[in-house]
């Protein structure tokens, strides 16, 4: 790859983190009901107007909004994300945890999902229009057109109430912890993001190989006689790789979303809850600095998936 | 003399497009219903007696907690779901087709704000963005709309400026210039055209997301507040009641399912028979 357009694409990504940073900052502006009056409740109206100056004062919301918006983003680059008012814990602290959680569901939702897409997307393009392919097609709708918290919901009914197994009714274990809970409180919620990324995956792989399947060198590896296995998995599979990997990371990074539903119903302390408590408590700076580093997770997804793109595509430059 | 075959002609070839509109049409019906209030239970009315009851004759998908309708509040949900699918995804291809056209065609610093504040709303994740954003507006459905057609903007503007990107450099939108031709009519006859296809392509996929978002959202808590029915709501608070009464969780997650599935399947026919490479030689 040229190191220019390397650059050109790392400027567009500081761009990009630039307006999200303000777009953040602005949509939890507009929330109604300030920091204090969300901190202390009705007893806010038991202060005087001396000590809701210092409040604001304290908690810097009596600057002009650019100066909020400026002390805000210099202190979060310099890795403080300010304090969790209901427990006094620093937000940092907080999301690093939190952010582990995230990303090991992620990671094995997407390996899970990738897995089930090729296998299903391999199994359908086998023979197109028999009830297998249909068969494999209708997974596919059903993958996608059943949201995540329908799954999760029927999965935790089924599993608690009819074999009584419901790791998540524990407390979390980190995998340091407890390796084995750890993974038995993952399963599930993996399970159903990775069957969210299986549709879109399937399809790809399906359309993918049956588009492969005519080129060329396929029937050239035909005729020298390559056995049909080796056929589908060196030559058809590898060369439908490139549009598979790039939905795979168009997906890993959807994926994030649906961690923020899952986390919360199977119980997972990950970003996804942390976002939704704060919004709950209305803490302004939790939702701010964890959406900022979801929003940086993100973009730092999709950029590894656009290198990796440019890698195993020549073509692109 | 046989009249040229239209995109219609085309879908209504299509297994899958009968299939989607029909499950579409069925979910609409079921809508309107409810709108004019013709649903056999106020959805709303408690019946404490009759609480937790299983499907039966007067009661089709049988009773919550509080003895409501479950088939009454389904398409009372379903209504909201697509009052709310129809103004975000309008609001969103409205906002997304003009900006991505002009952006796409007048180029320079306008096209350059446009690609550049979508791809900060294309930095969240949806379902985030949408919560963050509800949270700050509130939970009317209107608010619920808005909030959802930010999300999606971008997608068309993605999807309308591809388009105009690459006609616009063709010989035709040249001479047109040359003609002297104003920009709005340029833009108007003979852009605009090359841009229907993919957008109502996506229209008919954006939809599904937006019922999925704000299911989603209502699930969450966002959106729809109890005692309104929502199809979200409802498998939220089934959370609790599944395990005696699985009516409360199926219903409404069945008919989830099946508006996104029929929506999909839509989307999916709609694409063949715009798409001249597509369709099938018969």
């Amino acid at each position: 790859m040229k190191k220019s357009s390397l650059l050109s694409r790392l400027l567009s990504v500081a761009t990009t983190l630039f307006g999200i940073s303000i777009f953040v900052f602005l949509v939890l502006r507009v929330i109604p009901g300030d920091t204090i009056t969300s901190s202390l409740g009705i007893e806010t109206g038991a202060l005087n107007q001396e000590q809701i100056e210092s409040l604001r004062k304290y908690y810097g919301i009596d600057q002009p909004i650019i100066g909020q918006y400026f002390s805000w983003i210099s202190s979060f680059i310099q890795g403080d994300l300010g304090f969790s008012y209901s427990t006094g814990a620093p937000v940092l602290q907080l999301t690093k945890s939190a952010l582990l959680v995230t990303m090991e569901l992620a990671l094995l939702g997407t390996t899970l999902g990738v897995f089930l897409g090729i296998s299903v997307g391999m199994f359908s393009a086998r023979k197109p229009g028999s009830l297998r392919d249909f068969l494999g097609q209708f997974f596919g709708l059903l993958a996608l057109a059943i949201p995540g918290f329908v799954l999760s919901t029927t999965i935790v009914t089924v599993m608690a109430n009819k074999f009584q197994y419901f790791p998540n009714g524990n407390e979390y274990m980190s995998p340091v912890e407890d390796l084995w809970m750890n993974l038995q409180q993952m399963l599930f919620p993996s399970l159903v993001l990775g069957i969210a990324v299986a549709a879109p995956v399937m399809r790809t792989t399906r359309s993918a190989l049956l588009e492969t399947v005519d080129k060329d060198f396929v029937r050239t590896a035909i005729g020298k006689g390559v056995t049909a296995k080796a056929v589908r998995l060196k030559h058809i599979l590898r060369n439908s790789l490139i549009p598979i990997v790039t939905m795979t990371g168009i997906q890993f990074g959807y994926l994030l979303g649906g961690a923020v539903i899952v986390e919360k119903i199977f119980a997972l302390p990950g970003m996804g809850r942390q976002i939704l408590d704060a919004i709950n408590k209305r803490e302004y700076a939790t939702v701010q600095s964890s959406i900022m580093v979801f929003a940086i997770l993100f973009v730092t997804i999709n950029l590894i998936t656009d290198l990796i793109y440019r890698r195993i595509d020549p073509r692109i430059k | 003399m046989k009249r040229e075959r239209t995109w219609i002609n085309y879908y209504l070839q299509s297994t899958s497009g009968i299939v989607g509109a029909v499950l579409v049409l069925i979910m609409i019906t079921l809508s309107l219903i409810s709108a004019f209030s013709l649903a056999p239970h106020d959805p709303l009315e408690q019946n404490p007696m009759d609480a937790l009851q299983g499907p039966s004759g007067t009661y089709w998908f049988g009773t919550d907690q509080f003895g409501r309708d479950i088939f009454s509040r389904s398409i009372d949900g379903m209504r909201r779901s697509l009052s709310v699918a129809l103004l975000s995804v309008g609001l969103a291809t409205l906002f997304g087709v003009t900006l991505g056209v002009v952006g796409g065609y007048l180029g320079r610093w306008i096209d350059n704000i446009v690609v550049r504040a979508s791809d900060v709303i294309f930095a969240f994740p949806a379902i985030l963005l949408a919560l963050a954003i509800v949270n700050s507006l509130g939970n009317s459905w209107i608010d619920t709309s808005i909030a959802i057609a930010i999300v999606y903007t971008p997608i068309f503007i993605r999807v309308a400026r591809g388009p105009v990107l690459s006609v616009k450099e063709m010989d035709y939108i040249k001479s047109a210039r040359v003609l002297g031709y104003s920009s709005p009519r340029i833009l108007g006859r003979h852009i605009l055209p090359n841009v229907f296809a993919p957008v109502v392509v996506q229209v008919a996929l954006s939809l599904s997301w937006a019922i999925l978002t704000e299911s989603g959202l209502s699930f969450l808590g966002l959106g729809t507040q109890p005692p309104d029915a929502s199809l979200g709501l409802m498998v939220s608070e089934a959370q609790a009641l599944a395990a005696f009464a699985w009516w409360s969780l199926a219903f409404p997650s069945i008919f989830i399912t099946i508006v996104v599935i029929g929506l999909n399947l839509v989307g999916d026919g709609l694409r063949d028979a715009l798409d001249p490479a597509r369709r099938s030689t018969s």
